[in-house]
């Protein structure tokens, strides 16, 4: 008897071993996400791929529709080809377009999808054709200096110190404005 | 002068020769292991013995370090914006490291105490040469059961320790700071990786199972066959074993984890 319930409490001991593995794999981890729901592949090419990594996800309005599965270079055009899959039960018209975003701040980079207004859908291995690429800082900081030079250049006849310091809360404005 | 090099090649020759012999008490410990599968009761009462009753305290250690983890890390995070991100530090820092290290040092404090005191006194009550003498081989009757059960206790300690970590962390996130729930999961879901993650965590667990328990064996099976002696090698157990399980930490992490 006493040897029957060794062997049930060591079964239990088990048992709870395999419900906390199971639990780690399916909510933990990304075991779910290899779940054999069926997908279509559609490509995208991107000038600019910024911070978008392998296993991204896809998004349309914000909910997960698919996941990033290779980027490579496109070595004709030079850009990033970007090859994703969708799942088969969201069907997006042929004239959709895709936008490299970013979660929050300092978030991840993710594929957003905005449906267009065709008739015909996305079939497997169609191509995207209008994309929008990674906001890249530099790029945007290297604009606003050039926008601060050119407002400077046309208010230059102007005495010195108040215009060159006048555009300064507008040009802050514009990156907060920018990083919305 | 010369009795100085004499203690140093004394020393330098006993160091080599406890090398050796634990060398070959490996060897014999990894060909005795197999055999004990054919005694498997005796596997079950030692899972029992080393896995079972060590739930308590991996459970309310587990539980207590997500709590913490999930309070300590709020703090850092929330400056960034990205407290969402709570369950993500937590589980990688819980399934990567926490959860292996912490649970083979508990299990060495909790159980290889216990086996090298059990064992060594075996020795001390002349039990193990009793078992000899009746023709029974007291590494394959005592020792491999032992072994198996530490191998396949310490993994599952460990996953035991992550998931009620992350449980831990899970409670005082989302149900007492309040995070968002759906976030505070699929940013988790998204980055920790089954294969890489988990998968190497358990292999973690499962080399530091060997050592602890070898280390354990080792230390009750050759004690001195005194009161003092099994003292001496129970102190010694969780301090080898100890360091052994942090340095092997470093050599496996930098293995697997330099390229991610």
């Amino acid at each position: 008897m006493a040897k029957k319930s060794t062997e049930t409490l060591v079964g239990v001991f088990v048992l709870l071993g395999i419900i906390a593995l199971a639990f780690l794999a399916l909510k933990a981890a990304n075991l779910a996400s290899f779940s054999a729901a069926k997908t279509y592949t559609v490509r995208a090419r991107f000038d600019n791929i910024g911070g978008l990594k392998k296993n991204a996800p896809v998004r349309s309005a914000g909910v997960s529709v698919g996941q990033v599965t290779s980027i490579t270079l496109d070595k004709n055009t030079y850009q990033g080809l970007v090859i994703m899959k969708i799942n088969e039960g969201v069907q997006f018209p042929v004239d959709s377009s895709a936008k490299i975003l970013t979660a929050g701040l300092l978030g991840d980079q993710y594929v957003g999808i905005e449906p267009g207004s065709d008739d015909k859908n996305l079939a497997n291995g169609d191509v995207i054709k209008q994309t929008q690429s990674a906001v890249v800082l530099e790029n945007l900081i290297g604009q606003l200096i050039f926008n601060k030079a050119a407002d400077a250049g046309t208010a230059a006849p102007a005495p010195a110190p108040g215009p060159s310091l006048a555009p300064a809360p507008a040009a802050s404005a514009a990156v907060s404005e920018s990083k919305k | 002068m010369i009795a100085f090099v004499t203690s140093l090649g004394q020393t330098t020759l006993r160091a080599f020769a406890a090398l050796g012999h634990a060398a070959y008490f490996s060897v014999d410990l990894a060909r005795y292991t197999p055999s004990s599968l054919r005694r498997f009761g005796l596997v079950v009462d030692q899972i029992y013995a080393i896995g079972y009753r060590s739930l308590t305290i991996i459970l309310a250690s587990g539980f207590a370090v997500g709590c913490v983890l999930a309070l300590q890390m709020y703090y850092a995070l929330v400056p960034f914006g990205a407290a969402e991100s709570l369950g993500l530090v937590v589980n990688l820092s819980l399934v990567r490291e926490l959860g292996p290290v912490v649970t083979a040092l508990l299990f060495a404090g909790r159980a290889g105490t216990a086996l090298t005191a059990e064992i060594g006194l075996m020795k001390a009550g002349e039990q193990l040469s009793a078992m000899e003498l009746m023709a029974v081989d007291p590494r394959s009757r005592v020792l491999a059961p032992r072994f198996l059960a530490g191998i396949v206790s310490m993994p599952i300690l460990a996953i035991l320790y992550s998931a009620i970590g992350i449980l831990g962390a899970w409670l005082i996130a989302v149900q007492l700071i309040g995070v968002d729930p759906a976030n505070f999961w699929s940013i988790m879901q998204s980055k920790v990786d089954i294969t890489r993650d988990v998968g190497n965590g358990i292999v973690k667990s499962f080399v530091f199972g060997v050592i602890c328990t070898g280390v354990a064996l080792y230390q009750g099976y050759e004690t001195q066959a005194t009161p003092e002696g099994v003292a001496y090698a129970t102190t010694r157990t969780v301090v080898f074993s100890s360091l052994a399980v942090l340095a092997m930490d470093f050599i496996l992490t930098a293995m697997m984890f330099s390229t991610s």
